[in-house]
This record gives structure tokens, sequence and C-alpha cells, in this order.
């Protein structure tokens, strides 16, 4: 007997609908799990990372002794700035802590407050020198080991060898906690100072502002450089011209060469050929420009394109000429797509670090860069300048400064589809 | 279109403001050893906060990095410091003088001891150099006692010595590009490879030969490049107590509660075992100064009086607690001197 044809579709439909079942199935399984790996990521580095966000403080009675300083009130600038507080400070801790006798406990007790709190007192006399001669109290940062101690990443019960914090230092901690001279503060000073070797004091603001300026740089270059290009080989460009086709393929080459490769360049060409200093957030933007300039011609080339042919055939219609009708009608229409790639492209040279290893940006730099030619580093390379240091305390800094990039690669993101959704015009 | 245009003129206003860069430099430059970086750093903070100038830019770089920029000329472009986990060497010390870098000033500030450490969670090691030669050179002579070398062919600590546990041999330690590597490499490697006579005999006849057998590691993931990163070492070690890692004396401080330093050639790996130079790997850390940038660029005398000063490198000083190794006090005073007195370096 011969099957019919709606015979032989019944028969299959079933095993097709179980195969549409199973993609769909697939399909959820894939979200699931880059979602999975995403919220992991996410939880652990916030988990890590949230409690650099607070910092204890410690509140110590100072009594500010023009005797020990060797100044008085009337003593000049230079005078109050040079004078040795730390010594201040000793005394203070001794005074509340009378039965430290031994070498190693004295040492141990100095390390109850920051190396901070020196300089801080120092600020505070340069500021009001009438201070000399009285007494005050003053919340200090706590050392990075009392701070670990006080967020409870060390372990009491733990045999007293086998950790940082000795029986004597509990025993002092706890007293100040009695007395009600330990607090757990709002970390401020992880926004507004620059990098530190001292986990305590160590602040993210360097770095940021480094980024900020080196972007700043890339933006001003990449942007105008980009689009003018973009517009050249869409709008003026000859077609099927032999040069214009190298043109294109070396550009799309470009966009896949590894990010070092640009760094070694920036080596050789801005630094030793034009003498631009090292480790500037000049010479780290001109880097990452290079970097960046193939995506944003790449997507404002599709931009362009996708301006609907209609358009400049009305203008021409009009009497427009070919470059009142790209810069007064095709450009702005394609502006949205343009600034997406930009965004896209900046947040990619935001997280960068290879190419600027190699024209030394990876350093150590304690001061905020105050403009194009300071030395600086990058929210990526303080990353990976605190994940590599000895301290334990710098774990939880190297999460937040993770979590702070991750914010402002959030931002850039989410305005890139602002942008996007606002200006959007569908033809 | 007013917008692009602004755009353009920022751009341009940026490359013209290159062309005008001052031919002096306010800050000083520092490159070198990734060793001395944690100190170096800590110094140029110190400085920078006690003297409210502007804190110096450390790079690490590794010591033959930085060697290679600071000898590169006496440009104010040129880095005024390089930090080294070694002496400076006789070719680069040529290298530098070829380039007009006559005087340099050579300063010690202490040592550093690299630990072959295991998590406390196992019992600790106690190992020889020797030891260490044969569960990681390349080559090794072979087992019958002939003078062959023949390609390594232990597995467990106790195929190398019967005393040692029955473990895999399995080491973290640092790439070729560290000097903590270098300096493991001569000091531990080849401390072990000179056991061997006949090893011992090549080096007078042929001396790259020697080097290529006692500074060869085994590639056959015995050991294992855990990159630079020090901390992930220590982390691993924690999560594989069998396992043994490579570092700078200074991470064993701070994660004394974590991991545990093995006892080299009887020696147990103390502050003051490396102090005294008992404690067999240990290394001398150095910092080098451009004498012809004295006075060129503010700060540096300052900077190398803070770094001489008995509350930095002392034996109660604040690199102490960061893990440095202080020199005896004979040596840091006359060191200090031939730094003031800004003394260049003869080879």
């Amino acid at each position: 007997m011969k099957q019919s044809n709606t015979d032989k579709i019944k028969a299959s439909l079933k095993k097709r609908y179980a195969k549409e079942r199973r993609f769909r199935l697939y399909g959820l399984i894939s979200i699931a799990i880059s979602f999975l790996f995403l919220l992991v990521l996410l939880v652990n580095i916030s988990i890590k990372g949230l409690p650099a966000f607070h910092q204890t403080y410690v509140k110590l009675d100072v009594t500010i002794d023009a005797n020990v300083l060797g100044i008085d009130k009337n003593s000049d600038h230079e005078a109050l700035f040079s004078a040795d507080y730390s010594i201040i400070i000793t005394k203070t801790l001794k005074k509340m802590f009378p039965d430290v006798k031994s070498r190693k406990q004295k040492r141990a007790l100095k390390k109850l407050v920051s190396n901070s709190a020196a300089y801080d007192l120092r600020d505070a006399v340069t500021a009001n020198p009438n201070l000399i001669g009285t007494t005050h109290s003053f919340w200090f940062l706590a050392k990075d080991d009392v701070d670990v101690y006080a967020k409870g990443n060390i372990d009491r019960n733990l045999a007293e060898t086998e950790r940082r914090v000795k029986d004597f230092q509990l025993a002092w901690i706890d007293q100040l906690e009695k007395e009600g001279r330990l607090k757990q503060r709002f970390n401020s000073r992880f926004f507004t100072s620059g990098d530190s070797r001292e986990p305590e004091q160590a602040g993210i603001k360097g770095a940021m502002v480094g980024s900020l300026l080196t972007m700043l740089v890339t933006l001003s270059l990449s942007f105008p450089i980009a689009v003018g290009a973009a517009v050249y080989l869409e709008e003026f460009a000859p077609k099927n011209n032999r040069w214009v086709d190298i043109i294109e393929i070396n550009i799309n080459n470009l966009a896949a060469v590894p990010s070092i490769v640009f760094g070694l360049l920036g080596l050789a060409v801005f630094i030793a050929f034009f003498g631009v200093p090292r480790s500037a957030p000049l010479v780290g933007g001109l880097v990452l420009s290079l970097m960046t300039l193939p995506t944003i011609i790449i997507a404002s080339r599709a931009a362009i394109k996708s301006v609907p042919s209609s358009i400049r055939e009305a203008a021409y219609g009009l009497g427009a000429s070919r470059v009142q009708t790209t810069f007064h009608h095709t450009l702005p229409l394609a502006m949205p797509g343009i600034l997406t790639g930009t965004i896209i492209g900046m947040a990619q040279a935001l997280g960068e670090t290879a190419p600027l290893l190699m024209i030394g940006m990876v350093a150590f730099v304690a001061d905020i860069p105050q403009g194009i030619t300071d030395p600086s580093t990058v929210l990526p390379v303080q990353i990976y300048l605190w994940s590599d240091s000895p301290e334990r305390a710098f774990t939880e800094r190297t999460s937040a400064a993770i979590m702070v990039l991750l914010g402002f690669l959030i931002v850039m993101n989410f305005l890139a589809v602002l942008l996007r959704k606002h200006f959007e015009r569908r033809w | 279109m007013k917008k692009l245009a602004l755009m353009v003129a920022v751009g341009l206003g940026t490359i013209a403001s290159s062309t005008v860069f001052a031919q002096s430099r306010d800050h000083i430059d520092i490159v070198g050893s990734s060793t001395v970086y944690p100190f170096a750093t800590v110094v140029a903070e110190t400085y920078g906060k006690k003297t409210g100038k502007k804190t110096p830019k450390i790079e690490s770089t590794g010591s033959g990095g930085g060697m290679k920029l600071f000898c590169a000329g006496n440009g104010i472009n040129t880095p005024d410091i390089t930090n080294a986990s070694r002496r400076i060497k006789k070719s680069e010390f040529d290298h530098c003088q070829k380039n007009g870098v006559k005087e340099i000033v050579e300063v010690q500030i202490g040592f550093d001891g690299i630990a072959i450490a295991n998590s406390k969670k196992s019992a600790p090691m106690n190992i020889s150099r020797k030891d260490l030669f044969l569960a990681l050179a390349k080559n090794v002579p072979a087992k019958d006692g002939s003078e062959k070398l023949v390609l390594n062919p232990y597995k467990t600590w106790k195929d190398v010595n019967p005393a040692l546990p029955d473990t895999k041999i399995e080491v973290l330690g640092p790439p070729p590009t560290s000097g903590t590597r270098d300096a493991f490499v001569e000091l531990a490697m080849e401390g072990g490879c000179k056991h061997f006579a006949f090893i011992k005999a090549i080096k007078k006849t042929d001396k790259q030969e020697y080097k290529a057998i006692c500074h060869s590691i085994r590639e056959d993931g015995s050991y294992i490049e855990a990159g630079e990163n020090d901390n992930l070492i220590v982390e691993k070690l924690e999560k594989n107590p069998k396992a043994l890692g490579i570092f700078g004396f200074s991470f064993l401080d701070q994660n004394a509660d974590k991991v545990q330093g093995a006892i080299i050639d009887g020696k147990p790996l103390t502050f003051e075992s490396i102090a005294d130079g008992s404690y067999p790997i240990s290394r001398p850390l150095y910092f080098y100064v451009k004498k012809s940038h004295v006075g060129k660029v503010p700060g540096i005398v300052a900077y190398l009086k803070e770094f001489t000063s008995e509350s930095a490198w002392g034996d109660e000083g604040y690199l102490t607690d960061k893990g440095l190794i202080p020199l005896s006090k004979e040596k840091r005073d006359a060191m200090a001197a031939s730094t003031k007195a800004l003394t260049p370096l003869v080879l």
C-alpha cells in the first residue's frame, strides 16, 4: 500500500516537535550556564570586596605637647610641617597601655594605628596651630591587621603561632573595643586618596583620574579620526578601487591584532621617537586610540551604511552637494550607531592593561595625576598591582577595585543602550 | 557639525601640547626588580609624605629590564634609579659606560630569602640543595652512580632521598622572567649541582655546558610555572598540601598562618638565619643611582637619605615590617656613608 504524503508528515511530526523542544532546552541551558558563571563571579567579587568599603578607626586622645615637638604656636609653617608627630602618637599609645614593657610588644603597640596617624595629626596642626598644647580626640585609621581582625577575618581560636594577631594584641583590641574607641566607618579614603603600600591607606582615586584622563585623550583622538575615515570610506571613496579594498582589509585586520602589539608600537614610536614622557595618560591615550580606531571605524561604517539611500537621494534632489548631504543628513542619522560603537570601543580600552605594560603605566604612583603628562596608572593596572601585593588586607581592596571598574563598564554600556534607544530611527 | 570640528580641535590640541614637553622632570623615576619593588615603594611613599614633595614613580620591570632602561643614556627621559635583586653584571656596567652613564652609585639595601614552602596542613620539609637539584633538574646523574646524565627519572621525593616523604614531586614556582627564579636556580639548583664532582669538573672545561646542566629545570610537569603572582602560589599551596612552592620571604612572613618554609641544608628559614647568612638560598638586594641626574631631578638626595636612614632600613625600621632582612650595623653605616658621598661604582 502506498503511504499518502499526509501520513508521512503525520508520522514525522512528533519527531519534529521533539527536535524543537530539545533545541529550546539547549538554548535555555546555555543561558542558564552563562548566567550562573556571571552570578558566581559577581557574588564572589562582592563578598570579597564589600568589606573594603568599611574601614576600622581608632580613637586616641592626643595631647599635642609643644616641648616634645619642639614647636610652638608661633612657629612657621615649615617648622610645623617637619616636626616628628609620630612620637606623640607613640606616647599616647604608651599612656593607654602602661603595662607594655618588652621591646617586641612596644613595636607591636605602634602598629595599632596606621602610620598615617602622624601625618593626619601634622595636617591638623599645620591647619590650626592653636591645637598645640591642648588635648584632643582624633579618629585615626587602624592598621591593616587590626582592620582584618575587626572584620572577622582572623580566627581567634587558632593557635597563637598561626595567627598574625598575637594574644597580647587581641587583649589591646578588646580593651579598645570595650572603651568604645574602635569604630567601623564608611571608607571615604578609598575614593579620595591615591595608591599606598599600606593597605588601610590605599585608595583608588589616582587610578580613576588616570583612567579618566587616558580615556579623554583616547576619545578626543580616535573619535574624530575614526568618524572621518568611516565617512570618507563610505561616502567619498571610489567604489571597486583596489587601494580602497586594501585599506578596508587592513582596518579589519587591525581590529584583531593583540593589544600588546600596540603597546610595543607606542614604545617605539611615541616614547623612543617623539619623546613623549613614559607612564603618562598622554602616551597611554595615544596607544589606546590606535587600538580603538578600527573598532570605531567598523561600527561607524556599518551605521552610515544603514542610512537608507532614499535620504541621500532626496537631499541630492533638492540640490544639496555631497558634503552637505553627508554632514546635514547622513551623519546625524548614523550618529546613534557611531556613538554606540565609540562607547563600546572606549569600554574595551578602559579595561586594557597589556599595551600599558610596555609604556610604563604599570607603576607605583602615589600622587593623583594633575594633567595628561603626569605619571599615572589606570583602574585595571591598579587591580593587577594590588592583587600582587603580599599584605593580606589588599585582597579585599582588589575586589573592591574590580567592583569600581565593573561599575564604570556597566554605566558605559548602559549609556550606549540608552543612546541607541533614544535616537534610534526605523525606516 | 560644529561639534565634530571642536573635537578635532581638542585632538590636535593634545598632540600640539605633546611637543612642548618641558626638558625637566619634577618626580624621581625608578625602575627595576619586582623583589625590591615592595621596599622601594614604601620608602618612596614615606619620602613623599614626609617632605610633601612629589612621590617617586616606581615601575616593576625586573632587574634585567630595569638595567636596560637605566643604561640607555643620560637623557631626562631615562630613569634615575634602578632596583636589582642581584649585583649589576659586568656586561651591563660596560653597556652603561658605552652609553655615557659613567658614574653609577651602588647601594646595597639588605637581603631577601627565598622560601621553599608548603602548607601548614602537612609536615615541614627538611631537604638539602642536592635533593632539590635531583628533584627539579632536567638532566640528573644516573641512579647507578655512573658519571652519566639521564633525563630526570624521579617521581616522588622518596625516590630522591629515602628520608623524604613518599609524595609526588610537585613544585609551584615563578617563570624564567622572574628574578626569584634566577636566584633559585643560581643558589639552590647550582648549590646542589656542585655536590657532584664530575659536574663541577665540567665548569672548568665548559662553562656553558655546566650552566646548562645546573640551571635547567625539568619540563615534564613536576615543576609548575605559576606566574609572577606569589599570592596565587600561596593560595594553591593551601589547596594542595602535598605541593611545594617557591617565593620570596616577605610572602612567607605575611602568610605565616597558612604556609611554612622548608629547612634547607639543616637551616630553618627565619629572619635571623637570613640576616647572618646561614640560610643558603638568600640574596643581596641593591639599587643603582645615576649620578648625573643628582641635582637635575629634585629630591634624589632626600630619597637616598630616607632609604639609608635607620628608621627605614635599620633593625627596627619600617622596611623590616615589609620583610626586608637588614644588613649588619657596620655595613649599613659604611653603605650610608658611601651613598651620601655618592661614591661611583668601579667594577
